[in-house]
């Protein structure tokens, strides 16, 4: 082997290590900036403290994370049962070229940018509610119909992949017993693929939970703890966003501290997700 | 449906309803998801005029185009990609080439598949602290585009990998006993059979950049003058419409942007798509090749 090709052999480890050194060096900056706002009041004080007024120097993210709960769960609440119905027409009800169309319609809409999203829900969905519900019109629901819509790819392609990969002698075994279509998907099929669709759920609430810009457009970013559907809410992402231009050194630890606790749920979410899917396999990822 | 004659009246009127409700169920889905895409079309449509796109913004973005924005959106996003690709490139190479099967490296795709959920505004924040202020770049094209590099990485090593596992094991093989090098055979027959997939994976990764916004938020300031050097401040297409939208600028000129944002994406993916659908020329043999490459 020639000296040329040992030095390309090396220069392409070198992008190994980079792309790997990346990573890391992003977990080790986030953790090393936002650890002494945590270590301040401890980590379940961060966690467990109710205010957060910045300009008074009082970091407690409680009322961040349940914003960014209450968001979610409401995506959840519309996205489970929108997406998996889909899967369920993707994989079982409809034909191949009805199928192929949709599945490049939700393709086409996994690619449309988090901020598109935001604007319409500013435009179309925040009038509506401020309209029907009173208030402003800034609040959970908004948000939650909108990420609902945003996590919707996820769950749909990951669960319909897991739906597909049921054999078929699962589906002829329960139609030859004399079950009908519907006993067939809901007793047989869906309990097969149970730990796919439940991998494209998790990967979905990470998602709902990592999101920024839509949020941030329309759930008001008010840090206080919600009471009502139709109150405004501030969530982990919306405000580290919201707040880093102008904020102060302390205060931008703070910010990096909700960094922090973001990473940890979403490394554990999506951890789970992939451990689910390689354990149980048939989830195509 | 002959099967169902036997069946009982309750039981087929359920099973009819089930279809029906995950018929609807999906026409719902479907139906919202064109309408907003055709909302924002329709409205922003009239605004992309040939003044839009050649002019420069001013009066906040109130006023004139979007041309300092679209320069600064490709400078940030083309430096993003031009820095990943020789990267990621090299790395898939690595993975797939060097080191496949060893478990450190199983190790490290698990690791990969679990950070490429990591939310961009963590890219941001780390971009801001990294790149803006431990390195001195300050707010600017090069602080962007080295963060977008990083968010980017992972889906572009995902796809050239998979472009490279479809290349038949016997290409490899042929060459070598060919007497090629492994670096030879790498060069000259691994990487030509896959680059419609490493240009689907460069396509992809350069929509995401384009689609990004928390990420950029942090780190490219958001001027809106043009930018000469990379070291300017700038404004890419999406943090541009998220300040309009944010501060209520202009109704018109948002709803351009983001009409114009969505055609740009629309564009860039059916082009990842459709390259990546003929990863090699062979055409018919292609069947049998991979089927050749699953036996190895």
């Amino acid at each position: 082997m020639s000296a040329k090709e040992k030095i390309f052999e090396k220069l392409i480890l070198i992008s190994a290590v980079v792309s790997v050194a990346a990573v890391a060096l992003i977990t080790v900056f986030i953790f090393s900036s936002g650890m002494p706002a945590i270590k301040e009041t401890g980590v379940a004080g961060f966690i467990t403290g109710t205010d957060w007024s910045p300009t008074n120097g009082q970091f407690g993210i409680l009322p961040l994370i349940a914003g960014t709960l209450a968001v979610t769960a409401l995506a959840l609440l519309i996205g489970i049962p929108a997406g998996v119905g889909c899967a369920v027409f993707l994989a079982e009800i409809t034909g191949e070229k009805t199928a192929r169309i949709f599945r490049s319609a939700i393709e086409l809409l996994a690619g449309i940018p988090s901020v598109v999203y935001g604007f319409f829900g500013l435009v179309i969905l925040v009038p509506v509610i401020r309209n029907v519900f009173g208030g402003s019109g800034f609040s959970i629901i908004a948000g939650g119909i909108i990420l609902a819509v945003m996590i919707l790819p996820t769950i749909v392609s990951i669960s319909a992949n897991s739906i597909s990969s049921v054999p078929s002698e699962f589906r002829e075994a329960s139609l030859s017993l004399g079950a009908d279509r519907r006993e067939t998907i809901m007793k047989v099929v869906l309990p097969a693929a149970k730990s796919g669709i439940f991998s494209s759920i998790i990967l979905g609430m990470g998602r709902a939970i990592g999101e920024t810009m839509a949020v941030l457009l329309i759930t008001g970013n008010v840090a206080k703890m919600p009471e009502a559907v139709t109150d405004p809410v501030a969530t982990l992402t919306g405000t580290i966003a919201m707040e880093m231009p102008y904020a102060t050194p302390q205060h931008q630890q703070a910010l990096f501290g909700i960094g922090i606790i973001l990473f940890v749920i979403i490394v554990l979410l999506n951890g789970t997700a992939q451990l689910i899917m390689k354990r149980f396999g048939g989830a195509g990822s | 449906m002959k099967e169902n004659i036997r069946e009982k009246g309750p039981k087929k009127l359920k099973s009819l309803l089930f279809t029906r409700i995950i018929q609807i169920i999906a026409a719902i889905t479907l139906a919202a998801l064109l309408i907003i895409i055709g909302y924002i079309l329709v409205k922003g449509l009239p605004g992309i005029t040939w003044e839009f796109l050649s002019e420069d913004p001013s009066a906040m973005g109130r006023e004139g185009g979007i041309f300092s924005i679209i320069v600064g959106t490709l400078y940030v996003t083309v430096l993003a990609v031009l820095i990943a690709m020789p990267i990621s490139v090299g790395a898939a190479v690595y993975f797939n080439e060097y080191a496949s099967g060893k478990k450190t490296v199983a190790a490290i795709r698990f690791f990969t598949e679990v950070l490429a959920g990591i939310p961009s505004i963590i890219f941001g924040l780390f971009g801001f602290a990294f790149f803006v202020v431990f390195l001195g770049l300050g707010w600017s094209c090069l602080s962007g585009g080295l963060t977008l590099t990083i968010m980017i990485l992972p889906t572009i090593i995902r796809t050239t990998e998979e472009a490279l596992k479809t290349v038949p094991m016997a290409y490899r093989e042929g060459s070598l006993a060919l007497g090629a090098t492994r670096w030879q055979t790498i060069v000259k027959v691994v990487l030509p059979c896959c680059r419609g997939g490493i240009l689907t994976g460069l396509i992809l990764g350069l929509g995401r950049a384009i689609g990004e916004t928390a990420a950029v938020m942090l780190t490219v300031g958001g001027s809106l003058n043009m930018p000469v050097s990379v070291m300017d401040s700038a404004r890419t297409m999406a943090l541009h419409l998220y300040n309009l939208a944010s501060e209520g600028i202009s109704e018109e000129k948002t709803y351009a942007t983001a009409a114009l944002l969505i055609i740009v994406i629309l564009i860039i993916n059916t082009a990842a798509n459709n390259i990546g659908k003929r990863p090699f020329k062979g055409g018919r043999h292609k069947k049998i090749l991979l089927q050749g490459a699953k036996d190895e």
